[in-house]
């Protein structure tokens, strides 16, 4: 049973102008594990998400992610995307002007090329390896109908499959959700905490935030408090579900 | 909009010669629309180079630069400098128009890119204005200022010397032999814009072209998939500005004279107006609306007072007098108005250009067609 | 010093034309978050009032010339001139102030029209789509007033009594070194252009909104505060400042029809280096590069760098875009 972590997080801070967003963070992600970030608004979810990404740099401590240290100074995006890191954003992100098969095609790029290649020489429809790997994920998300339409046109819930998958198939070692089910309505929620369980099968490491709580327990194999920018619980869903400092922090009051 | 079509081999091999075909044929199908002589087929061609070459870095990123009319100058002052050191003919000059070219566009590509969006317009007016004022008056031994760079039968030439090739009284640019202005000149630039097509439709149909629209779409995406935008942006741009070198090399082949004027930052705004009133993203878009603006402007530059009296003459006079009054703005000087007018109307109406309206169009005779087999 | 001195002012009339420039620049894409390509073109049309009303003022007749005997001459008098006499030769005379006042009501009709008509259907539109559509229409108005006024300058002269210069040096105990009057008439003029707009920001309500807009206008429009016509507004109050600017600066730069454009890039390039969506940094800016402009435009310097001062403004441009992106006083 490997006790791995693949996400260190030690002692990070992060202050915006007068704001103390992050107060002194340690979390470790464990290899194939999903950690679940929960926390009122306004907690600091987001910015700690940021930091990890490469959005943000704390302005001290260290995120490792499998030996590399992510807050360096020459880490992009894109750099930490290549290490393994895939990200999915609150508002689902993805091409609205290319097709589905073409968006999920564009990450299998990433994986395949790198950063940057000039591949002109070769076609489009000549890349039979990775259209056919693209295709084979849209069938698993069912989504293999809508492979030539404009991924604009999509609902929301959709978007947010595709973004799932666009991830997926780069393989990523950990995926990063940030509030995957916002703005869903319930049938939506569910389908995706089926897909994510899913996910879970294939032994991927994932740390989501999240507000709603009914993912949260489906999902989560640990789970971080996050308040005012510390941690001030962690533990298994059912540690934190009786914790008293957790629901100080939702409902206001130590008292029941 | 469509962007990236998916296209079979065969289709794409098919419309290419097709292509080929239009291009060498129109000397002949020109002259039943009054654009069959050489000048205006060189200018439809040179423009329409420029016009692709511009379409890739704007109509696949969406990056407006202001600067491209710089590597135009760029383009036509390397060929002219070729016709006076090296040789007459013309592949000397092109080869070294597209070095020089491509070395300006990697400097103020680079620079230009390290900033997005409205920044980077501003960027690339800031370089294409500071171009054309060197141009003006700083680097004048190099381009001869406001009068312009011109041949002189007694120019160097090594190249045509070492290889015992005659000066002419009047220098003209050639071919091995081949002088090429009149249609000789016209089938040069034919034969380079049909390279420059041909290459703009593989990156059109390549993984690398799908990237930039991609980056176009969701720049943010991208990079947290794993792409460095920028590199992807430079090579853009730098093909682009290198289309550009070559559209104003084979001005200066056709007519070997460089001047600083070409390199005003309002001349890139024509090559903007040709690229969207085509459609800009498309792969016909640039060189159709190429064609349209040199051949309108063909014609509306030479309309003056009395045309317009003659085109009018069917009217009572009280009539033609008004009809004059309301055209005359538009033609002889006054293009410049209409060009002005069709370029806010073409943003304001119709985006997609050309291509959009013909789509649109055929879109309605889909729907009648659709209702009449439903009935 | 004197030199310097001489230089300084050279450059602030110069800079105070960017500054206001820029100042309805910026107001426009700080509070609309349009960028407006035809800004110069109002410029240009400002100055083209103070032609027209030049022109309207100076309508003659032929008037026999009784200074001629031996045959019958006629000269051209303006029609003012005739019917009254020293007092018409005098309104005449003052036709650039009198452009001032004619201009203000022209330049808001002609912003609150731009603003209805084109600009508020690009809101929502991409930037690069307003820069095309507002380049277009500024090509538009340049070709009006070309083919109504011609291709050549069209010199304007300041009222008589501002004719001459002041003797600025002895200010300083530099005797010797004068500065036409009207160039510090310019220059007064738009601080106090710059130094109104600022209060009408500061000290209305109506400003507090639009410096609310500016910095964050979704939060401005759920208010429920009706944002549109006080868009409209501000164009017009940003096609006036660029008017008047354009009006006043007729008698130093003869006008012409691109002197709209000429003067875009560098306002452009100044809002740049001020930092867009920075009032002060655009003013600040303006004076600041019409100064270094000037410099550069000196003999002395001009032997060891020739050309250099066409080229200086974008030089700064390009090292403030690369180094300080933000530019001297920009927000983010």
């Amino acid at each position: 049973m490997s006790k791995r972590h693949v996400l260190s997080i030690a002692g990070v801070n992060k202050t915006f102008g007068g704001l103390k967003a992050l107060t002194d963070i340690n979390l470790n992600i464990e290899e194939g594990k999903t950690h679940a970030i929960i926390g009122p608004n306004g907690a600091g979810k987001s910015t700690l998400l940021n930091t990890c990404i490469g959005r943000l740099k704390p302005d001290n401590g260290t995120i490792t992610f499998e030996g590399t240290d992510l807050t360096g100074g020459n880490m992009t995006p894109h750099g930490i995307n290549q290490l393994g890191v895939s990200r999915v954003f609150q508002t689902p992100e993805i091409f609205p002007d290319l097709t589905l098969l073409q968006n999920v095609m564009i990450p299998a790029f990433a994986k395949r090329d790198g950063a940057f290649s000039f591949n002109i020489f070769k076609g489009l429809r000549e890349e039979k390896q990775l259209r056919d790997e693209a295709m084979h994920l849209l069938e698993d998300f069912e989504m293999q109908n809508l492979a030539h339409v404009h991924a604009g046109s999509l609902s929301r819930g959709n978007k947010r499959r595709l973004e799932l998958a666009m991830c997926l198939i780069q393989h990523p070692k950990l995926l990063l959700l940030d509030e995957p089910t916002a703005g869903m309505a319930r049938h939506d929620t569910n389908r995706t905490i089926d897909l994510l369980k899913k996910i879970k099968e294939r032994g991927m490491t994932k740390v989501i935030i999240e507000h709603d709580m009914h993912v949260v327990f489906s999902l989560a194999d640990r789970i971080s408090v996050l308040a005012q920018g510390a941690i001030i619980a962690e533990g298994t869903p059912d540690e934190i579900k009786g914790h008293p400092k957790v629901r100080e922090a939702y409902l206001g009051t130590a008292e029941i | 909009m469509q962007s990236i079509v998916e296209s079979s081999r065969t289709r794409d091999t098919f419309t290419l010669l097709i292509f080929i075909a239009v291009v060498l044929t129109a000397p002949i199908w020109g002259e039943f629309i009054g654009a069959g002589y050489p000048d205006l087929l060189q200018k439809f061609a040179i423009f329409g180079l420029f016009a692709i070459g511009y379409n890739i870095l704007f109509g696949l990123t969406g990056y407006l630069s202001f600067g491209h009319a710089a590597f135009l100058g760029v383009g036509s002052y390397a060929t002219v400098w070729s016709f006076k050191l090296l040789s007459m003919n013309a592949i000397p000059a092109v080869i070294f128009a597209v070095a020089l070219s491509a070395i300006f566009a990697v400097v103020i590509g680079y620079l230009s890119l390290r900033r997005s969006g409205i920044y980077f317009s501003i960027l690339t007016l800031a370089f294409a204005q500071m171009s054309y004022n060197m141009a003006y008056s700083v680097l004048t031994p190099i381009t001869n200022g406001e009068t312009g760079l011109q041949l002189k039968s007694s120019d160097p030439r090594v190249l045509d010397a070492a290889l015992g090739v005659e000066p002419k009284a009047v220098p003209l640019a050639d071919l091995f032999g081949i002088t090429l202005n009149g249609y000789a000149g016209f089938y040069f630039c034919a034969a380079i814009l049909i390279l420059g097509f041909w290459l703009s439709m593989k990156i059109f149909r390549s993984p690398f072209g799908m990237k930039l629209v991609a980056i176009k779409s969701n720049q943010t995406r991208m990079e947290f998939t794993g792409f460095s935008p920028r590199p992807y942006l430079l090579t853009a741009f730098v093909i682009s500005g290198v289309y550009a070198g070559l559209a104003g090399s084979l001005m200066a082949i056709v007519d070997p004279l460089a001047g600083a004027e070409r390199m005003q930052w309002t001349a890139s705004g024509e090559v903007v107006l040709m690229t969207i009133l085509g459609g800009v993203g498309t792969l016909f878009g640039p060189i159709l609306g190429a064609a349209t603006i040199k051949y309108f402007e063909n014609i509306f530059s030479a309309i003056n007072n009395q045309v317009l009296e003659s085109a009018y003459s069917f009217m009572p006079e009280w009539l033609s007098d008004i009809a004059i009054l309301l055209t005359r703005p538009f033609v002889g000087e006054g293009w410049h108005l209409m060009l002005g007018v069709l370029f806010m109307a073409i943003i304001i109406f119709l985006p997609g250009g050309i291509i959009e309206g013909v789509r649109r169009i055929g879109g309605i005779f889909k729907k009648s067609k659709q209702i009449e087999e439903d009935a | 010093m004197d030199a310097i001195l001489l230089q300084v002012l050279n450059g602030l009339d110069k800079g105070g034309a960017y500054a206001l420039i820029a100042l309805g620049l910026t107001l426009v894409f700080g509070t609309l978050g349009v960028v407006n390509f035809a800004h110069g073109a109002l410029f240009m049309m400002g100055a083209f009032v103070a032609v027209s009303v030049q022109n309207l003022l100076t309508i003659s007749m032929k008037v026999r010339d009784t200074s001629i005997t031996f045959f019958e001459a006629y000269k051209e008098t303006p029609y003012l001139e005739v019917w009254f006499g020293d007092v018409g030769t005098t309104i005449i005379d003052y036709s650039v102030p009198i452009s001032i006042l004619i201009a203000i009501p022209i330049m808001l009709l002609i912003g609150l029209a731009m603003e209805r008509g084109l600009i508020r259907h690009f809101y929502k539109r991409d930037h690069a789509d307003q820069i095309l559509v507002t380049f277009g229409l500024a090509i538009v108005l340049q070709e009006i007033i070309k083919a109504n006024f011609g291709a050549n300058p069209i010199p304007q002269s300041a009222p008589d009594i501002v004719a001459g210069s002041a003797a600025v040096g002895a200010l300083i105990g530099a005797e010797g070194i004068v500065y036409p009057w009207w160039r510090l008439i310019y220059l007064a003029f738009s601080l106090v252009v710059i130094g109104g707009v600022f209060a009408f920001l500061q000290f209305t309500t109506f400003g507090m909104v639009v410096r609310a807009g500016m910095y964050d206008r979704t939060m401005v429009g759920l208010l429920g505060i009706n944002i549109e016509r006080r868009f409209t507004i501000v164009f017009g109050l940003a096609a006036v400042v660029a008017g008047l600017a354009g009006v006043m600066y007729t008698p130093i730069l003869p006008p012409d029809y691109h002197m709209g454009m000429d003067f875009l890039v560098l306002s452009f390039v100044v809002v740049v280096v001020g930092g867009m969506g920075s009032l002060g940094g655009a003013v600040a800016a303006g004076f600041l590069l019409g100064i270094l402009q000037s410099f550069f435009s000196m003999n002395e310097v001009k032997e060891i760098l020739p050309g250099i001062d066409q080229i200086i403004i974008y030089l700064v441009a390009v090292a403030i875009l690369l180094i300080r992106p933000r530019g001297l006083m920009g927000k983010d």
